[in-house]
Formats: structure tokens, sequence, C-alpha cells
């Protein structure tokens, strides 16, 4: 039997269910990658071992007394520490919550451990899910596992960190305007942002409640789609979430579609991006020809980049999804003021207001306290109908744009971001660049489509590149066989970094 | 409408939004969030007088819930993460005023 | 010739805030109970810790559309949430989930009864629905105690127009909201339990020598009583009449701003709170968390249909087909389910008249002992019927009907089982009356003697030999046919 951590989440449950292995030895087996690898990549906020080791053995004893296993069962995972738990903290990365213990644990997690997945920790994320590196934590910036000098992208940088580094099966990230997609380009890993409303929110620490969602991040296309199947469904705690039945995403997954429309925005071809994730993303719509897809190009005229004289870029998308999740933001952390629950000053205060303010800017980094200003300002009297309802309106706009898109092809076949993987360190002075490196990514938000992200190419720096295919509302299926039609004919499934090799 | 945000602005904002700025943050702030506006300001662009405002990704209606209790955390639970407490009461500076 | 006539007219607004009676809270399902020890009914959405989200109650939205369509209101098809944004302590998520541009409800009236008779129709401009904040203790030391049990508490904020002249329509409108949202089950409205608070905007429109003057609007926040309500507008209407009176020019809703001023129960005068121009900036913005609501007129129709007939219809009724005065039918009409019970017992056979005699006697009294209504005493249409019934047969006197429905409380008989384990049946059989009579005049000589002896102590003496007998009989015997024996064996 071959080494654990080089199975994906698939194979070990099938390992565990036909005795092969045991949940305890999976477990045993992560921590002590966990424990090899975290000083040189810092994916974890917090390892839960005691309780991972107990919950294995709980698994071993089910399996002996040949009760029925869950899809799951004994397969090791991670969650971003922006999902509450009902056991060890809940931080979001953040000093605000460095000490908050969750009196109940998210539904997402919940219905993953229900599934009997054995929960090893919780990773790292940018403060509150606001950033694209994982530098934004207020504890450890996590390392990319290709190149250790380099971001894992963000915010779902730990998940992404830790699948890539073999330190978990897979893990759970959240999504607001590519915080699960770009991290897991930038690892090299598997990703799917949901539609908007297929998973509930309930127990993901709100960023921008209009955008997020919570998705898994893999190995593999088969790993995502199981871990899809298992956190998708209505929740009566999420108004939002949606009440239409799971369709199940594992069956026919190895099947191609036949006469696959690929669509191509051409918007998202220009100068801006990368040439070599260019032609990584054109060779794979090279392979999907060949594969007997048709390739036709579309248009998302609002979702366009430009580039000034400067050489600046700017796009309606990124302005309006800036917008919309910085004002939800303000709103979503005013509760954050030091009296019911997290950080609190310690300095004497005059009265309430002086508690609040000083509790504020203690507790949050300086991203947060931008996007919070910002988001307060678009919202303040006189300035709403010239920011924030003129967001929403072009948030209609860029959403028609993919409905007029998908008349006319299956899915899109889009990049992910612009680069790959970056220094660490190197965008961390300017918010606005660093802004753009959410470009391809938040139209789908706004949208509130889904996409899966998946490594397109190796860059000649051994980098991972990733592309993302894009579906109408609820397309979850041909996305994950469209994804597994590329897994099949490139060989770029199941990317492993030097560092994570046994 | 102001093109960019002033010191007294930033201020003002610091305020609404209960955050307490050093004079140097002022200065950063105002200085990105200017910036930042101006990219905003790119929206201006387009034409959308007549085009509905999206506040949802998924367009749905009349989600509720039955008026059925269920049990509450209790006290103890419910104060468990509190800064500070005074019996069963979460404790805060004297307030006066109205809400 | 110079007009000294002066005219002073106060112009009054109120909002009523008025806490709706489900079970459950607005957006999680912790119970909505007053009276319980701090935070008990909390959940982590009370809380607002993060992650959670709230989830609409059906009944309260119900109970809403209710009261909109009684003010008839026009309920808007489609109505969304938003968020208003603000720091108190009390509001644990720092926004309120309350309803900005699109009101669950807009345009109605109430008609308020008036003491003489007549009634006035205040417009209501909208009612919508919002999570109530919880409550700041302030009774600690040098400290603020924060209780979220009142959270999330669903909320109908109706705002009147300001029709209002006088503090009697204040006090009527007032009083009027909290007879119709009781009459509809949808509160129940008790003052002590914070269940309704006001709000009253108020300001002078003085007439003097051919020019108007209006006084600044003065807005007067959360006030939890009626006599708080009447105090202030009678204090509001004093003061800015005097401050006009000081300087009619510069006192002038132009040249000065709206203000915010709150009452002091014990002074029982408002105070300055804050000038209208630095109220908060609100940041409202849809809610992201929570759908529009869509009614259709089959959704709408089907909360009509439970409405029923309301307060002043049926005060109009009961005073044209019962023939009731103002007054008793007004005393019927304070809630559905004491009216109900009287059109019930009417339907089964009992005389209106009598009926409502014995309601606002005796039930009334035991009511009032009991600090409940009067259908709450726990009498059913049946037994009300069928004592009135007995009443109006002579089978039973005024004074045991009530002794009877005071048993009817306690006792599942019937009020003919209880009259005659009681012994309160009245007696008609003769001898049985004749025998007391002769009792009563053997035990009492003297005063068989100077009733037969006519003359000044003739009529008292009678009459104490009627008690007598009655008394033998324990109320029971016909007075009639006791006095005809009398008289007949004490004649001349």
């Amino acid at each position: 039997m071959p080494q654990i951590p080089t199975l994906t989440a698939v194979q070990l449950a099938e390992a565990i269910a036909s005795g092969q292995t045991s949940a305890l030895e999976a477990t045993q087996a992560y921590l002590a990658a966990i424990e090899k690898l975290e000083p040189q990549i810092a994916a974890f906020n917090q390892v839960l071992a005691d309780r991972a080791v107990q919950h294995a053995k709980n698994i071993d004893a089910k399996r002996q007394s040949h009760q029925h296993l869950p899809p799951l069962a004994g397969v090791p995972v991670a969650i971003k520490d922006n999902m509450c738990t009902s056991y060890g903290h809940t931080t979001c990365s953040s000093k605000m919550l460095a000490n908050f213990r969750s009196p109940y644990t998210t539904t997402a997690v919940a219905k993953l451990e229900a599934a009997g997945a054995v929960v090893l920790g919780k990773t790292n994320l940018d403060e509150f899910a606001m950033g694209s590196s994982t530098e934004n934590s207020a504890f450890a910036a996590t390392h990319n596992p290709w190149d250790t000098d380099r971001v894992p992208g963000g915010s779902s940088g730990g998940s992404a960190a830790a699948v890539a580094a073999r330190e978990c099966a897979a893990a759970l990230g959240s999504d607001t305007g590519g915080s699960i997609r770009q991290p897991a380009a930038m690892c090299g890993v598997v990703g799917l942002k949901p539609t908007y409303g297929r998973v509930s929110r309930y127990g993901l620490v709100a960023y921008g409640s209009s955008l997020d969602q919570i998705g898994p991040l893999a190995r593999d296309v088969p790993d995502a789609a199981l871990l899809t199947q298992v956190i998708a469904g209505h929740d009566a705690r999420d108004s939002t979430s949606v009440p239409r039945p799971v369709p199940d995403y594992t069956a026919q997954l190895d099947e191609p579609i036949e006469g696959l429309r690929i669509g191509l925005p051409k918007e998202f071809y220009s100068e801006a991006l990368d040439e070599q994730i260019d032609d990584a993303i054109h060779k794979a719509a090279d392979a999907y020809k060949s594969a007997g897809a048709q390739i036709v190009e579309v248009t998302l005229p609002h979702s366009r980049i430009d580039t000034d004289e400067a050489g600046q870029l700017s796009s309606y998308a990124v302005a309006c999804y800036y917008i919309v999740a910085m004002a939800e933001a303000a709103s979503n952390l005013a509760r954050y003021d030091g009296v019911h629950f997290g950080h609190r000053t310690d300095e004497p205060v005059g009265d309430i207001i002086e508690l609040y303010s000083k509790t504020r800017s203690e507790g949050f980094g300086e991203e947060i306290k931008r996007r919070i200003m910002l988001g307060t300002f678009t919202l303040s009297s006189g300035y709403y109908d010239a920011y924030y309802n003129k967001a929403l309106k072009v948030r209609r706009l860029i959403a028609n744009d993919f409905t007029e898109a998908f008349k006319t092809c299956d899915v899109l076949l889009c990049p992910v971001a612009p680069t790959t993987a970056f220094k660490l360190g190197e965008k961390t002075d300017d918010p606005l660049t660093m802004y753009l490196a959410d470009i391809y990514t938040i139209s789908v938000n706004l949208a509130g489509v889904p996409s899966l992200s998946l490594p397109a190419a190796l860059s000649k720096d051994n980098l991972p590149i990733g592309m993302q295919i894009v579906g109408p509302l609820f397309s979850e299926s041909t996305l994950f066989r469209a994804g597994r039609m590329y897994e099949k004919v490139s060989n770029v499934a199941r990317l492993t970094p030097a560092l994570a090799a046994c | 409408m102001s093109e960019t945000i002033d010191a007294d602005l930033v201020r003002h904002i610091g305020k609404l939004a209960r955050i307490e700025l050093s004079e140097q943050q002022v200065e950063m702030f105002g200085r990105q969030m200017s910036d930042i506006l101006v990219y905003f300001h790119k929206l201006r662009e387009l034409e959308t007088e007549d085009i509905e405002p999206m506040a949802h990704a998924v367009q749905s209606s009349n989600v509720f819930a039955a008026d059925c209790p269920q049990p509450s955390l209790g006290p103890d639970q419910a104060l468990a993460n509190a800064p500070q407490r005074d019996g069963n009461f979460f404790k805060v500076p004297k307030v006066i005023g109205d809400s | 010739m110079i007009d000294t006539k002066e005219t002073v007219t106060p112009v009054i607004g109120l909002e009523i805030h008025v806490e709706l009676a489900t079970a459950t809270k607005l957006f999680c399902r912790c119970r909505n109970r007053f009276g319980d020890p701090p935070n008990t009914n909390v959940c982590p959405i009370c809380i607002g810790m993060p992650g959670v989200l709230p989830v609409m109650n059906r009944k309260a939205v119900e109970y809403s559309m209710k009261v909109a369509l009684a003010l008839g209101c026009q309920v808007a098809a489609f109505t969304k949430w938003d968020r208003k944004n603000y720091y108190y302590p009390d509001l644990p998520k720092n926004y309120q989930i309350s309803q900005y541009d699109l009101p669950l409800s807009s345009n109605g009236y109430l008609e308020v009864p008036l003491a003489d008779g007549s009634a006035k129709k205040v417009r209501i401009l909208r009612a919508h629905l919002e999570e109530d904040a919880g409550k700041n203790v302030h009774d600690k030391p040098g400290f603020t105690g924060v209780d979220l049990n009142r959270v999330g508490v669903p909320l109908l904020e109706v705002v009147s127009e300001p029709d209002m002249n006088s503090v009697e329509e204040v006090m009527g409108y007032a009083r009027a909201m909290q007879r119709l949202v009781r009459w509809l089950g949808a509160s129940e409205a008790n003052m002590q339990m914070g269940h309704m608070r006001f709000e009253p905007n108020i300001n002078l429109h003085i007439a003097r020598g051919g020019v108007t003057y209006k006084t600044p609007i003065v807005e007067v926040k959360n006030l939890n009583s009626f006599r708080a309500l009447e105090r202030t507008v009678e204090y509001e209407i004093a003061r800015q009449y005097a401050q006009w009176e000081a300087d009619p020019d510069g006192y002038s809703m132009g040249k000065l701003q709206k203000q915010n001023r709150g009452y002091d129960d014990a002074t029982q005068q408002t105070v300055f709170q804050r000038a209208k121009e630095e109220a908060h900036d609100y940041r409202y913005f849809p809610e992201p968390d929570l759908h529009p609501v869509v009614v259709d007129d089959e959704w709408r129709d089907e909360v009509a249909a439970t409405i029923g007939e309301l307060p002043l219809a049926r005060r109009a009724r009961y005073m044209e087909t019962y023939e009731l005065s103002f007054k008793h039918a007004d005393a019927l009409t304070q809630d559905a389910p004491t009216g109900d019970l009287l059109d019930e017992a009417v339907k089964g056979g009992a005389e209106p008249k009598r009926c409502v005699n014995l309601l606002l006697g005796r039930a009334a009294a035991l009511a009032n002992e009991r600090n409940c209504t009067i259908a709450q005493i726990g009498i059913t249409a049946g037994g009300l019927a069928e004592l009135t019934k007995m009443l109006s047969a002579g089978d039973v006197n005024a004074t045991a009907s009530g002794k009877i429905l005071e048993k009817m409380i306690a006792a599942d008989d019937s009020p003919r089982q209880i009259a005659q384990a009681q012994g309160l049946l009245v007696v008609r059989d003769a001898g049985q009356i004749e025998v007391w009579v002769d009792e009563a005049i053997a035990a009492n000589p003297q005063a068989a003697q100077d009733a037969r002896a006519g003359g000044k102590k003739q009529k008292r003496a009678f009459g104490f030999l009627m008690g007598q007998v009655m008394q033998k009989s324990k109320g029971a015997a016909d007075p009639a046919r006791v006095k005809q024996l009398l008289q007949q064996k004490l004649g001349p």
C-alpha cells in the first residue's frame, strides 16, 4: 500500500473502508506531516491533534463493529479558521478573535464531520478573509509549498498550502472574490467556488455576505466533487441557501461531456495577463478541442480589463466588487466592539465610544481598517447613490453578461490570477495592486455562478498555473466533469511540490 | 461630491466606524482611500439609469421559519466569551443618552 | 385696529412601537418572553456572534400584515429588509435589521374615539417591522449591564401623520392603537412589560395678528407609559408656547433645527438631547442575509380573513342592535373575546340587556379583582346564556345570579346545577313561604305589632320582617310572594 499522504481523499476513504489502513493511521500520518512541514509552511493556526486522534479511533471502532461507514470516514481534513467550530478557537487570523471560542459549529463543517472526515485543525488566512496572499494574518504569513519565498495566495492560503504540502487530504476554504480559486491556482490544487446558496454559510464568519461561499480545496477533481457532495444542500439556518436537491456529483464524473462548448471571454486574454498563463490556458483549450470540445469566443463586456498609459489596470468588476464587499464588511465587522465577545482594550476608557474605538483600533489589522473605512464611506449620507447603489446596478450588468455568454457556450475557460505566486512582501505596500490579484475571479462572485479552479500547467520556474471553468448557476456537475476531462488528458493532476514528496 | 478624502473626512469616517486613528493613519488612509475612490469612479463611465440594483446573487423570496421555540444557550454559554461580565450581565462603562 | 385674537394649534404626530405576541423572536427561535432572568432567552444569533444568520419568523410578518390591514393600510406586494447601522451595547451586531425604503405597509388611518362620542381619523404614514434591541441596565454602580433577552423581539413601528391637535387626541389615538393590536391578538400591548413605546413629535402653529408662527419640531424618544406620553405632550405645548412668547420671531421652525428631547420621569419634564442635524448617519443598505417578502393577493386575503369585526364597528352594532348606551357598548369592546362572549350568549338565547348587566356587573368586578379582561375570568358563552335565561324567567334573582356567576368560574356545573346545590333558585311554593312568614312573625312579636299598628314605625317594621323571611330562605324566596303574604297576615 502506498504512503498515506500520497492518496487522494477518495482513495484513502476506500483504503480505510476496506481495512487496508485505519483512520488512526491516516490521522497519525498527517499529524506527522504537519509536524515536519509546519516550520516551513505555517499553514495552520491551530492543530487539534488529540481531538483528531479520538475521532479517528471512534471511526475505527465503528468499522470494526461493521457499522456503515460514511463516504469520508477517516479522511483527515483542514478547516479555514473563519468557520466556527464548537471545539478549539475560531480566530479569523485576527487579534480581535484570538481567544474566541464558538458555542456552535458551522453547518458545512458539521456535515463534513458527519460524513466521517477527521478535522486536523484550523488553517491560516488573511485576517477576516480580506486579502490575496495570506500575509495579512495577525499571526504568521503562510508560505507556498512550491517555493517558500512565495505566497500561497489567499485568503484561503492556509488551506491551499496544507493540501498542496500534503498536510491534509483535503480542506475547506471560503471564496468572496477568489479566495478559494486563487490560492488553489497558486498552490497547484483544485478548488471550487460553488453557486451562491449551494452551500450553507451558517457559521462562516461573514466578510461580504452576498458574495461569500464555502467550498473545497482538494488534490483532484473527484475529491473536490466528493467534498462538495457532502457539504452542499439546503440549511434552514441560512435563508440564502437554496432548497434544491443536490445532484450526485461523483456519478458520471469520468464520462467526458459530448459536444462541450467552451467559451473564452475575449476580455480576459489581454496584455494584462502573464504570457505563460495565457499560453497555458490556450494549450488547455487545444487539449479540450482534441477531446471533441468546441471552442468559441464570448464576451463579458463589464468584466473588461483596461490598461491606462501608466500601465495601471482597471476594471468595472474590480471597482464594483470592492464597493459591495467593503460596504458589507463594514457592517458585518461592526459587531467586534469589545462588549459581547472578542478583544477588548485594556486601556482606561472614559465612555463606551472610547471603548469601541480603542478596542477596534487595537484588534483589527490595517487592511481591515482600510476596508471598513471605505465601506463606511460609500454607505454614508450623501455618497450611497454614487457608490453603493451604483455598484449594485453595475453588478446586475456583470451578471447579465454571464447570462448572455451562456447562451452560446456551456462553460467559460478563464485565467484565475494574472500571475503565478508572487514573492512574500512584494505587494503588501500597495493595497490597490493587491486588489488587482482578484481581477479574473471577482465577476464570478458578483454573478453568483460556480467556478472550478484547477491546475493547467507548471511555469518555467516550476510554479503552478491555474485556470478556472465557470458555469451557469447550479452547474457544478458540468464543471466537475469538464475539469475531470482535462485532468485525464493533462499531466498536471495531483501536482506535488518537491517539499511534500514522501 | 468630493473627489478626494481630506483629513477631516477621514476623521469623521473613523468616528462613524468607531476606529481610533493616529494622525499618521489619518494621513495614510486619506491618501490610500482617495486613490481607491478614483479607481471606483470608473463606474461613472457606465449608464445605469434604468438598471435595477442587484442586492442578492440568487433571487428568491419568502424564506420563513415557523414560530416554534428552540432551546437558547443559557447565560453561562452566552457570556462565556464576554470580556467583562457582572453576574449574568455583559458589563460596559456607564452608558447615558438615547440609542 | 390691531387684531389681538390668538389661536394656538398643537400639531402632533406619533410613532408607536408595538412588540408582537409571537412565541419566538423575529430572526431566531429563542423565546419572546418578558421577565426572565437576564441573558436566558439568548442564542448565538441574539448575541450577534461571528457566522450567524437571521431567519424570518412567518408569524411576525402575518401579525404585522394583520395590523396593517386593520389600519386600512396598503400592504406592499414587495417588501425588503435593510440594515440600519449604529453602535449601542444593547444592539450586539451594531446594526438593526429594519425596513427603510420599502416598508411592509403604508397609507392607512385609525379612527380615534373622542369623549364627546365623535371620532377623528388619524392618518397612518407607514407601518414596518424591525427587531427590538436589548436592555441596558443603568442601576449598577459605575457601569452599565447589558441584558439581551429582548434583542430580536419583533417590533412593529407604526408612524402617524401629524394629524393630532390636542393631548386628548394623542391619548385617544394611543389607546385606540393599544385596543386594536390587542383586539387582533397581535400584541399583548402591556405597558409594564414594555410592549408599547411612544415617540411623539410636537410643534405649535400660532396665529397672531394675521401671522402664523410655527415653533421648531421636537421629537421625544422612548416613552413607555401613557402617563409619560400625556405629561410630555402637555409639557411640550406649554414649554414651546412660553419659549415662543419670549421670542416670537427667533423661536421658529425656519430659524432653529428640529431637536430631540428626552422625558425625565422624576421632574416630568423634557430635556434637550441633540439637534436632529447631529443625528446618526445610519448608513442603510439592503440586508444581504435575508430575501425580500412578496405578498400576493391570496396571502393578503388569507390574513385579512382572520381580522373579523373591528372594535368601533362592533361598538356601533351593540348600540344599534342591543340598544346599549355608548358607555356600555364601549366597555364591552375593549377587547375582542369579551364581545365574542356576549354575542355567543345572545345567539344561545340570552336577552342582550340582562346579559350585559351580568357581564358589566359581577363579571366586570371579578375581572377587575383579577386584573384581567371579562372574557379571561373563565365563563363559557353557554353558561352565560343559561344564567341570563334563568334570570329572565325569574328562576333566580339578581343577587343570586351574581353568586352563581362566581361559582361558574370554579366549577364545570351548569348555572342551574349550581343554583340548586346552593339553594339559590327562587322559591315560589306558597306553603313553604308561608311557613317562613309565620316563623318570622312569631320570632319577632314587637316588629309584628309595630307593623300592625301602622303609624311611623310601620314601614320600617314591615321591611325588617321582609328581610327576616328572605334571610330564612337564603335569598331564594320570591319577594313578591313574601310581600303579599306578610300584607295578608299583618294587614288591617
